[in-house]
């Protein structure tokens, strides 16, 4: 329940409205607890006395009192429910912004299902606590105590006899709900595995099909669909006990009337008017007795609820800025790693990395598959703070700096190039939507997207589906690149961002991007030689130490990795060249 | 996000639609009985609580006025009795609708999941995975409660207040005439509210899908997000969304607002009624007492299915959209189709089948045609590389082998038979394919492997992984081959993440080999460690290689130019050298020499 406590000061603003929704309840039940007694005024009339102006005023005035409860509960339902949904706005913007805020590495350990779960299901949950949870517990007090007071003025003893089984329904309703409460969060569980395999079916689909696996796919989703509606069926079987206890309830209690009620009558303790009054108060109490139990359960969920959305809130953004960030207007690019370790958990990915690259220079890494060459580059925009160590960009560390400024200087072109599911335009201008045309057209031309664009239909405006999933490997890359040249970054990575281009697409790139990254701090990561050749330094990576590094001359005379990997390259085209020349002749 | 992403949430069915609901019956099949029993369990509970207000009526009118002590205390026992039976009634009722509906959408969900696995690759094309799951999960879930709450308890409702009314009228024609003249009213104010609410739910329903498609772009694309100092306008573009769901939801409390109290009123108005007309009639000895009292019980026990009702409406119109949505799945025709008789895969002596193309055309779009006219064959054993620029329709090229899509024109041959012809799973066991987009399964190292073969050893397993010299980090990983893998591989090395697809594909020894840049992200050193150990394995295999560097495909007997979606030139490499046309131009490029005269995308 204490997770709960969280939402207060969410409320703090709608603190107004609690307080009409107080005092509008209290004069709700107390208009609505008229309507019993003019009836059993009018029944009383009956037997006795009446005629026909005393009936129409009793008429009247029950259709007055109800006309003013039933304004009332308007009011009510409008400002409660309504204030409900104020608040599920907020939260959900507050979560969302907090979201915004956690890291890469936050990401890599929670599912993107799981999260939608928390920020839609649980969400509507801690909803439900704001809205019908105060409204429905201020009903319960109100017209409860309301009505009680009525139901003792008819007959205290009556009263007495009837409200003995209260207790039994509210405390057997709450078990109920306890045990609903625990099935539930049992499917929950269940759906989420079930929902988790669709999911990944879906996504994977065209390697599902590649090695023609509907057969055990469909197998292993039926296990999971199987157990799910075994589960759910448990719960029937619990809930459908529900409303019958409900109504039972009410019905003793009318029966038990009957009974005393008839035997008041007899003797001449009670009226007709007393008899039909008390079963219309009992319809009154009836329902609060059923929402204590119902409510007590809403709010065990919303605070289950609540707890997980607290769990969001409450993961340290751990890449924040400081509290008097450096964000000059314009950054240099000057990038240094003093002594840099890095680890995402186990052992260290990056070890004792020292390098300083003067801004404006070209510096190539290469390196083994999963040597840390991209976890490198990923600690320059700080998607990840070194472990320990410094990253100083123009002279300050990564740490010091204001995120946005230093992420805004830094064009990043990630090796998967991940679009979304928008027009390519909207894509490329991502980070820059107030790019002129001439710098669109620049970007374009540089990354060479623009020669493919021209033959598509729709040109710019082609949408490129999920993950931009209807271009070719290529043009992914290309649109990817030309998003991260359009912000006009000081320093700019490319992470082997040129796979996926034919080597003709790329040497046309390469000439481009020398024009552009003349003025710029260049990071290329690259399997080819003839992609990193140029740069003004080469350093090798190997799990993640450097061990070699200097320019492309000093290297091949050095003799080692990168020496091995350019005779290796080199060794191949020679082949082929002589190949290729014994055969032209 | 685009704008057709909504256009299908938008369909929104008619609450009650016959061919529809014919086509939900069948799928009720075996749960018929459990259906029945439920019915005659409502109605027999309904029957029992019409009874009670006919026994308070009896009570006063013949007990307690007439001091009959003896004859209350049996009428109570009477009226326990019924209570106790109709709440027993009511509880196996709502069991039973729950249970059959329980399994009926089970049945549903099966179905739906099945046909998803034979959809056609165009069909995923055009929808995102988050519109097929909320058909899968939300869509499904709205026809549970159409057969467990919706219709039978609709039923239950429907009987119960014409019960009511009929019990009514044969207590006392005259008083249930007064009583029942507010009606109309309450039609009216039904009428009034259904019509609202059903605009704006189905407003709720757009708005919330777009919220929720939104919302689940961010978080998958959220370090793009970041690097892109996206955050304040995605908060905005969120803020916008969500407030835009808030007001058609304050819209709607309005409404509900509205209509209970209204009904209320109409119910007080009513019981005004009873005082006033029946107190009339009393005077003048047309009704008793009892009969005024069980009238205000019946008036109690009417409102209660009324505004009932008014909810269920709303749960018959979401179900019956739901379905009109599922059907929708279900109905789609397979672009692709299975051949009512398939061939078997035809393989050589040698054991591996011949590939043919013939005259293809081929376009994702009407006639945006990708490839045009392309004809070639790799023979038995024969290994034939594909080079061509990027976006020329290499990749294309191996999802109509797979037979991912149909071709326009011109046929595929395996094993000299069109693959129209033959059993798809069969083909595409036949082929072991290294997609260019890499997907791997959250899951183990080791599951992701044997993806294709479930059935292979761990021996096996290891023995692929250290073909494609993927043991070495896999070792290196704390619990080696049971590592957890991370959706979509996100704690991978890109490179990582395409070894561990080669293992995959190399697991099942495939008869044909297709690699799509299946080595762009890996290094040179341990490239050309793959290239030799693969070279050993699949030594005269029929085999496609797609690369860009020249280097990864020299071992290949023949050389295919794409180049706009034509097949411009092939042949062996001294052939194509000796040609002097593009691969001449791309060749001198890569290797040095003679500078290329002109581009080879604007070439040729
Ligand atoms: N699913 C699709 N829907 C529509 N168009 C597509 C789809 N897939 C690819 N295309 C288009 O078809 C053309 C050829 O794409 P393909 O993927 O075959 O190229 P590729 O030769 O493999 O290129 P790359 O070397 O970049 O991988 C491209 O212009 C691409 O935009
Ligand atoms: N988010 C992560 N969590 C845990 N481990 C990771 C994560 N990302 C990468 N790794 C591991 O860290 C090592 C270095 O990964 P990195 O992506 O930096 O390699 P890389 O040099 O870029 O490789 P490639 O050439 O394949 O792109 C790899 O062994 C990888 O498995
Ligand atoms: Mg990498
Ligand atoms: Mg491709």
């Amino acid at each position: 329940m204490r997770a709960l406590l969280r939402l207060l000061p969410y409320l703090r603003p709608y603190r107004a409205q609690i307080v009409w929704g107080v005092l509008i309840a209290v004069g709700n039940s107390a208009a609505g607890v008229l309507a019993p007694w003019i009836v059993k005024l009018a029944v009383d009339s009956l037997s006795t006395k009446a005629n026909s102006r005393v009936l129409g005023k009793y008429a009247l005035l029950l259709l007055g009192s109800v006309a003013v409860a039933s304004v009332l509960r308007f009011l009510l339902r409008k400002i409660l429910i309504g204030m409900s949904r104020h608040v599920e706005l907020d939260l959900r913007n507050a979560v969302f912004a907090h979201l915004q805020r956690l890291s890469a590495s936050f990401y890599n350990r929670n599912r993107a299902g799981d999260l939608m779960a928390r920020l839609t299901s649980d969400l509507e949950r801690v909803r439900y606590v704001l809205g019908p949870g105060i409204m429905y517990p201020l009903d319960t007090v109100t017209m409860g105590v309301f009505s009680l007071t009525m139901m003792l003025l008819i007959s205290t003893k009556l009263t007495l006899i009837v409200l003995i089984s209260a207790p039994v329904i509210s405390v057997s309703v709450f078990y109920l709900g306890r045990i609903t409460y625990r099935l539930h969060s049992q499917i929950q569980d269940q759906f989420s595995r079930l929902s988790e395999r669709a999911q990944e079916n879906l996504a994977g689909v065209r390697v599902v099909r590649a090695f023609a696996q509907e057969e055990r796919e469909t197998a292993k989703f039926g296990a999971l669909n199987d157990e799910y509606v075994s589960r759910n069926i448990a719960m029937v079987r619990v809930q459908s006990l529900f409303m019958p206890l409900i109504g039972l309830f009410f019905e003793i209690g009318t029966a038990v009337i009957l009974l005393f009620g008839g035997w008041g009558i007899m003797h001449a303790d009670l009226t007709i008017g007393d008899f039909v009054g008390f079963i219309g108060y009992l319809g009154m109490l009836a329902w609060p007795m059923i929402a204590i139990g119902w409510v007590a359960n809403l709010f065990q969920r919303g605070a289950a609820s609540m707890q997980r959305l607290n769990e969001l809130l409450d993961s340290q953004p751990d890449i924040v800025s400081p509290l008097s960030p450096f964000a000059p207007e314009k950054m240099r690019g000057e990038i240094v790693f003093d002594n840099v370790f890095f680890r995402y958990n186990g052992a260290n990915t990056l070890s004792n990395i020292r390098l300083a690259i003067p801004a404006g220079k070209t510096v190539a890494v290469v390196g083994r598959t999963g040597s840390g060459k991209t976890t490198l580059v990923s600690l320059i925009p700080r998607l990840f703070d070194p472990s320990a160590g410094r990253v100083l960009i123009d002279g300050v560390p990564t740490t010091e700096w204001d995120v946005q400024a230093l992420r805004r200087s830094i064009g990043v072109v990630p090796q998967d190039a991940l679009l979304f599911s928008d027009t390519l335009d909207e894509n490329i201008r991502l980070g820059a939507g107030d790019a002129t045309l001439e710098e669109f057209a620049s970007a374009a031309e540089i990354s060479q997207i623009s020669a493919d664009v021209a033959e598509f239909r729709d040109g710019y405006n082609t949408e490129v589906g999920e993950r931009g999933l209807t271009l070719s490997g290529g043009q992914k890359g290309r649109a990817s690149l030309a998003r991260a040249l359009l912000g006009n970054p000081a320093i700019l990575i490319l992470d082997d961002a040129l796979a996926a281009v034919d080597t003709h697409t790329e040497e046309r790139i390469l000439k481009g991007l020398r024009r552009f990254a003349k003025e710029r701090t260049t990071i290329l990561i690259s399997h080819r030689v003839s992609t990193v050749k140029h740069a003004d330094e080469i350093i090798v990576l190997d799990q993640g130490r450097i061990i070699e590094r200097g320019t492309h001359d000093e290297l091949v005379a050095r003799g080692g990795y990168y020496a091995e990997l350019e005779r290796m390259q080199r060794l191949r085209e020679e082949l082929d060249h002589m190949n290729g020349m014994a055969n032209d002749a | 996000m685009s704008e057709n992403w909504q256009q299908e949430e938008e369909v929104l069915g008619k609450a009650y639609d016959a061919r529809l609901a014919r086509r939900l019956w069948g799928y009720v099949g075996d749960q018929k009985r459990r259906l029945a029993v439920a019915v005659l369990l409502l109605l027999l509970g309904a029957a029992g609580e019409l009874a009670g207000p006919l026994l308070v009526k009896l009570a006063i009118d013949k007990h307690i006025t007439t001091h009959n002590w003896p004859g209350l205390v049996k009428i109570v026992l009477a009226f326990l009795g019924l209570a106790l039976i109709s709440a027993a009634f009511r509880w196996g009722e709502t069991y039973l609708t729950g249970a059959a509906g329980q399994h009926i959408v089970s049945r549903m969900r099966m179905q739906l999941f099945e046909k998803l696995q034979r959809l056609s690759i165009p069909y995923y094309d055009r929808n995102p995975v988050g519109r097929l799951m909320s058909r899968l999960t939300s869509d499904v879930q709205a026809l549970y409660e159409l057969f467990s709450s919706g219709v039978v308890a609709i039923v239950g409702d429907v009987v119960t207040l014409l019960g009511i009314m009929v019990v009514m009228v044969l207590i006392n024609w005259k008083l249930a005439l007064i009583t029942l003249s507010v009606i109309p009213l309450l039609l009216w104010i039904t009428f009034v509210f259904r019509k609202h609410v059903r605009d704006l739910y189905r407003q709720t329903r757009v708005k919330i899908a777009r919220l929720n498609s939104y919302l689940h772009e961010n978080l998958v694309g959220m370090k793009v997000v970041q690097l892109f100092n996206r955050e304040p306008k995605n908060f905005e573009k969120f803020d916008e969304i969500g407030g835009d769901l808030k007001h058609t939801y304050l819209r709607t409390v309005f409404f509900y607002a509205v209509f209970y109290p209204a009904v209320d009123l109409v119910y007080a108005v009513a019981i005004g009624l009873i005082l006033f007309g029946g107190g009339h009639l009393m005077m003048a000895g047309a009704v008793t007492l009892g009969t005024l009292v069980a009238f205000i019980q019946y008036v109690d026990r009417f409102y209660r299915p009324v505004r009932d009702l008014a909810e269920k409406y709303n749960i018959l119109q979401g179900a019956m959209a739901a379905a009109e949505r599922v059907f929708k799945v279900i109905d789609e025709p397979i672009e692709v189709p299975s051949p009512p008789r398939a061939l078997p895969l035809p393989i050589a002596a040698s054991g591996q089948p011949s590939i043919e193309f013939r005259n293809v055309w081929f376009a994702y779009r009407d006639d945006d045609w990708i490839l045009k006219d392309v004809s070639f064959s790799v023979a038995t054993g024969e290994s034939v590389a594909v080079v061509g620029a990027t976006g020329a329709g290499k990749t294309t090229l191996i999802s109509l082998l797979s037979r991912f899509y149909d071709v326009q024109r011109g046929e595929i041959l395996v094993g000299g038979v069109n693959i129209r012809e033959l059993d798809e799973c069969a083909l595409r066991r036949a082929m072991g394919v290294v997609l260019q987009d890499v997907f791997v399964f959250a899951g183990t190292v080791e599951d992701n492997i044997r993806y294709g073969c479930p059935d292979e050893s761990l021996d096996a397993v290891e023995r692929a992984a250290r073909v494609v010299h993927a043991d070495r980090f896999i070792r290196r990983m704390p619990v080696g081959y049971h590592e957890p893998v991370m959706e979509r591989g996100a704690t991978l090395s890109t490179g990582e993440r395409q070894l561990l697809a080669f293992a995959r594909a190399l697991l099942c020894e495939p008869p044909v080999l297709i690699l799509d840049e299946a080595t762009a992200s890996i290094d040179t050193e341990t490239e050309r460690l793959i290239q030799d150990a693969i070279a050993r394995l699949l030594e005269g295999r029929t085999s496609i290689i797609i690369a860009h560097r020249l280097s990864t495909i020299q071992r290949c007997n023949r050389i295919l130019v794409l180049h706009h979606g034509r097949l411009v030139e092939q042949g062996t490499q001294a052939e194509l050298l000796a040609m002097k046309g593009i691969y001449h131009r791309l060749y001198h490029l890569q290797f040095g020499g003679v500078p290329p005269s002109d581009g080879v995308r604007d070439g040729a």
